[in-house]
């Protein structure tokens, strides 16, 4: 089973380097829905491997802190590809409850709502008041800055940050940065943070110790994955130059709605599946709309990451799972990436 | 409620212009080749705009409806006009009264351009 896993993790890698993904050198990309997926590193050596019920737990257990990245909760789409995605949210909030240790935050990477709507932003709000973490950090995606440049969203959920939302905060020695790249988006570009927010992003890190362990979230991906979907952000390069000088850094994404990695020396890059609808694996479908799979697969690709951070070890591992979660180790992988 | 309205006049607006185009409009495209006199549609679907070039005379109304089930906008790089959102099936019109290039996008997905050409 491990090896039939092994396999599609491997072919998976072949599809990306054949699409011209991975074309640094020493990239390492992994596209992968329907099960889970563990991420460790240990002494800036980083790996990657299957996540299954089997698997070796020690990271979880002697985790310092564990946070939950959820992403794209789209609240207010309605349409075939998951009519009620109010319940998939529910879902994964469920999950997180289930968890052996709990949370100490959730982290929400952005596409609250479907429309911006104020009964969208409520119903967020709703489902989030019963998850056992009470702390939730948000950044906005597109969607949630649709109507009124984002105004909304900052009153909501942007209270004491600076810009169009960004901002920092200190847990148990790891530094957090949220950054918002979503507003102000140029005709022909990709994602933005443009030059104030690296001004301050820079700022924020100065005086750090190079040994503080960062983790940086934003919506669309601080890496480029499919320039011509848009999946990626035109002015990431600068900011990830700033990071350079630490030993660990991990930035987590949406928007994309399905988990991929990359290992860039000591930085991590990791995307979450959304709690709403699937979208297709890069250049699978003629364009990034939803993908619609059959109900019964719905909840294998969509899901949850939560974030196992061992300091003392230097460890760090994610985990994503989906929320169809019974028998995920036997699931194959679903094969859902390809399956648009 | 007010927003409930505003789709409401909008929807209506926007069928009527389909009425007058499957009454007038469309076969005379059809028929001439020649985008119509004062009536022009631009479709998106799949996240592009079609035609990603369109070309009318002065003084034609054109309209966009959004076929994918993400919500787009279209707005003018110049700031000359700006959508709302336009969910599925929405639509927006705008006048042009003066020739000119005018390039445009969707602010929510950049990648997405178009260009409307005013002669």
């Amino acid at each position: 089973m491990t090896d039939k896993k092994q396999d599609l993790i491997d072919q998976k890698l072949q599809d990306l380097n054949n699409d011209g993904v991975d074309r640094r050198g020493f990239l390492k990309c992994m596209a992968w829905a329907g099960t889970g997926l563990v991420w460790t590193m240990s002494g800036g050596i980083p790996k990657s491997r299957a996540f299954a019920k089997t698997a070796d737990h020690s990271a979880v257990k002697g985790a310092d802190f564990t946070f939950v990245q959820i992403s794209d909760s789209h609240i207010g789409f309605n349409k075939p590809a998951n009519p009620d995605v109010t319940a998939t949210l529910q879902t994964a909030i469920n999950k997180i409850n289930a968890m052996p240790q709990k949370p100490d935050f959730i982290i929400h990477t952005g596409d609250l709502s479907q429309l911006s709507k104020p009964s969208e932003f409520d119903t967020l709000d709703q489902v989030l008041r019963g998850a056992s973490a009470k702390q939730v950090y948000f950044v906005p995606g597109e969607h949630d800055m649709l109507t009124d440049n984002g105004e909304q969203y900052l009153q909501r959920y942007g209270k004491g940050t600076k810009g169009a939302g960004w901002y920092s905060f200190d847990h148990k020695g790891v530094h957090f940065v949220g950054l918002v790249n979503v507003a102000n988006l140029k005709a022909g570009g990709m994602g933005s943070l443009g030059h104030e927010q690296l001004e301050w992003f820079e700022d924020d890190l100065k005086g750090r110790p190079a040994s503080t362990p960062i983790v940086l979230f934003a919506h669309i991906p601080l890496w480029t994955i499919y320039p011509e979907w848009g999946w990626g952000t035109d002015d990431s390069e600068q900011a990830l130059s700033y990071v350079k000088r630490f030993g660990s850094v991990t930035v987590l994404n949406g928007h994309i709605h399905q988990i991929m990695q990359k290992v860039e020396g000591k930085v991590s890059f990791h995307t979450a599946m959304s709690t709403a609808f699937p979208q297709p694996a890069p250049g699978t479908a003629p364009s990034a709309g939803p993908m619609k799979v059959p109900a019964d697969q719905l909840q294998r690709v969509l899901g949850i990451t939560d974030v196992n951070y061992l300091v003392s070890g230097r460890s760090l591992a994610v985990v994503d799972s989906p929320l169809g979660d019974s028998g995920a180790s036997s699931a194959g992988g679903g094969g859902s990436t390809s399956g648009s | 409620m007010k927003r409930n309205s505003f789709w409401g006049a909008s929807f209506t607006a926007s069928v009527i212009i389909a009425i007058v185009l499957l009454v007038w409009g469309s076969p005379s495209v059809a028929a001439n080749d020649q985008p119509s006199a004062a009536i022009a549609v631009v479709k998106i679907d799949n996240f592009v705009f079609g035609p990603q070039t369109l070309t009318v005379p002065v003084g034609t109304t054109v309209t966009w409806t959004n076929k994918d089930d993400i919500p787009h906008t279209t707005v003018s790089t110049d700031g000359v006009f700006k959508s709302k959102v336009m969910d599925t099936d929405e639509q927006f019109s705008y006048t042009f009264t003066k020739a000119g290039t005018y390039s445009y996008y969707c602010s929510v997905h950049p990648k997405m351009t178009g260009k409307v050409v005013v002669q």
